[in-house]
């Protein structure tokens, strides 16, 4: 209970004062994990709605193989990252290891099967609403899929906030790639994770109540764009 | 530009887990007629259309005077339950036109000129999905028309509206005759009178009879065209 109240304390103490670490931190995990969730998307969304119109042979395959891939550990693509960018690795030249770009790499591979999974769902029951329509107008593939984006806007939204989710919380994989180099690759998990190694729980606590907070702030806001589009884009 | 019609069925048959549904059907459909395709519930009129129209795989040949693709865009079709997109009246009935690469400005505008035809003017920045089933119908027909087409496909465009909204419908379809082809798939033979100047009468999924219409209504043929045209049910 005390620590419970002296995370509180902490907290508000970090952020009234705009603590210069925490603050830092803090940059760094949103910069990290809205780079991974953009890549994500960018590769997820499409990937959905593509899944959706395309009939072709392996199609099933690839659903079940990407809903497979949500379940991948994020610790195992750590090490397989890892593995990738070390210096025998096939892209160690690269020079990537414990950089943030290592964190954003890993965090595409953890976020993208959720948000093209998630996108696909609900393209999926876009298509069977518009099938018949496009078709008739004689949409091409690209203009069907633009459609599906455009139209399935609000659920997609709903894809890239569950690999928000996902990402900002995520601690094993950016554990591995990026050290939690003090200065260079920490961020809000990583740093959560050693303050409580070292038995400092209101720090730890302190830096908890920073994540929740955030996170309750970006799909509050983005909740609160999509609501202020409805009302002024019909 | 080469006339897309005449559309020319030869054995098309729509097969389904091997039963046929529908077919084997050999049509001429020439330009100019109002052809009203009749027969009761489940008689394959949506069926036909939908094969005419190409949305459905079939067996045979149906064949167009130009390539398909290109014969896609020179038609439309309003579905017996309208479709709309997710988006408003204006951005449902600018659609077509977005599609086939006109500017947004003037789908706008056209859009606008469309919508005051059809009475859809107070409509325009509702969201489509939220439309009463008249007002729903009336949009997807002004939408299939927006582009002129050659052609177009209309799969009972009345059965959801009432006396005064069914009238509003066939005024649009009589005005749009005068330049497009129309097929219209119709239970109302009150309707079919009306409009048609051919017919084609459907049972389990064969024509059965087909016509010119003032022949047809006054004179059929069959004695199923006349037990159905006397309101009896046709076996
Ligand atoms: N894709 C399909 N798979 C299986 N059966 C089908 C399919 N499409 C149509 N049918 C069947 O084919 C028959 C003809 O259907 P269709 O919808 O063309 O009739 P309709 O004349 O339009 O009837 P209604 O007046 O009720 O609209 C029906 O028995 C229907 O169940
Ligand atoms: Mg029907």
């Amino acid at each position: 209970m005390d620590d419970l109240l002296a995370g509180f304390a902490a907290a508000f103490r970090l952020i009234v004062t705009l603590d210069a670490e925490l603050i830092e931190i803090t940059l760094l995990s949103l910069r990290v994990t809205l780079t991974a969730v953009a890549i994500a998307c960018l590769i997820g969304l499409p990937l959905g709605a593509w899944l959706a119109v395309r009939r072709f042979r392996f199609r099933r395959t690839v659903i079940a193989t990407l809903n497979a891939l949500i379940g991948l550990p994020p610790v195992v693509v750590g090490l397989v990252v890892y593995l990738m960018l070390s210096r025998s690795g096939p892209f160690g030249v690269l020079d990537l290891l414990f950089t943030p770009t290592a964190m954003i790499v890993a965090q595409v591979v953890i976020v993208t099967p959720l948000v093209a999974s998630i996108a696909h769902q609900a393209m999926r029951e876009l298509w069977a609403e518009y099938h018949d329509l496009l078709i008739s107008m004689g949409a091409s593939r690209w203009q069907r899929m633009a459609t599906l984006i455009l139209d399935g806007r609000r659920a997609l939204l709903t894809a890239a906030l569950a690999g928000f989710g996902r990402a900002i919380g995520e601690v094993g994989a950016i554990m591995i790639v990026g050290g939690n180099i003090d200065g260079a690759t920490r961020v809000l998990t990583t740093a959560i994770a050693l303050e409580t190694g070292r038995g400092d729980f209101a720090l730890a606590l302190g830096l908890g109540i920073v994540l929740i907070a955030l996170a309750l702030i970006v799909s509050g806001a983005s909740h609160w764009a999509m609501r202020t589009e409805r009302h002024g884009r019909w | 530009m080469v006339s897309l019609l005449p559309l020319r069925l030869e054995g098309a048959a729509l097969v389904r887990r091997g039963r046929t549904l529908v077919g084997p059907i050999d049509l001429d459909l020439p330009a100019g007629d109002v052809t009203a395709v009749i027969g009761p519930n489940g008689s394959g009129k949506t069926s036909l259309l939908r094969m005419m129209h190409g949305l459905q795989p079939a067996r045979g040949r149906i064949r167009w005077s130009v390539p398909e693709a290109e014969a896609r865009q020179r038609q439309a079709f309003v579905f017996q339950r309208p479709i709309v997109l997710r988006r408003s009246v204006a951005a449902n009935l600018a659609y077509p036109l977005r599609l086939r690469g006109v500017p947004r400005e003037e789908a706008r505008a056209r859009a606008d000129e469309q919508a005051r035809r059809f009475d859809l003017t107070t409509l325009l920045t509702q969201p489509a999905p939220s439309l009463s089933g008249g007002e729903l119908q009336r949009l997807a027909l002004a939408r299939a028309l927006i582009t002129e087409p050659e052609l177009l496909f209309a799969d009972e465009p009345c059965a959801a509206l009432d006396g005064r909204a069914t009238r509003a419908v066939e005024t649009h379809l009589a005005r749009a005759a005068s330049r497009t082809t129309l097929v219209l798939a119709t239970h109302d033979m009150g309707q079919a009178r009306r409009i048609a100047t051919r017919v084609i009468f459907l049972l389990h999924g064969r024509v059965h009879e087909t016509g010119p219409a003032d022949a047809f209504f006054s004179d059929p043929q069959t004695e199923a065209a006349r037990a159905f045209l006397r309101g009896d049910i046709v076996e």
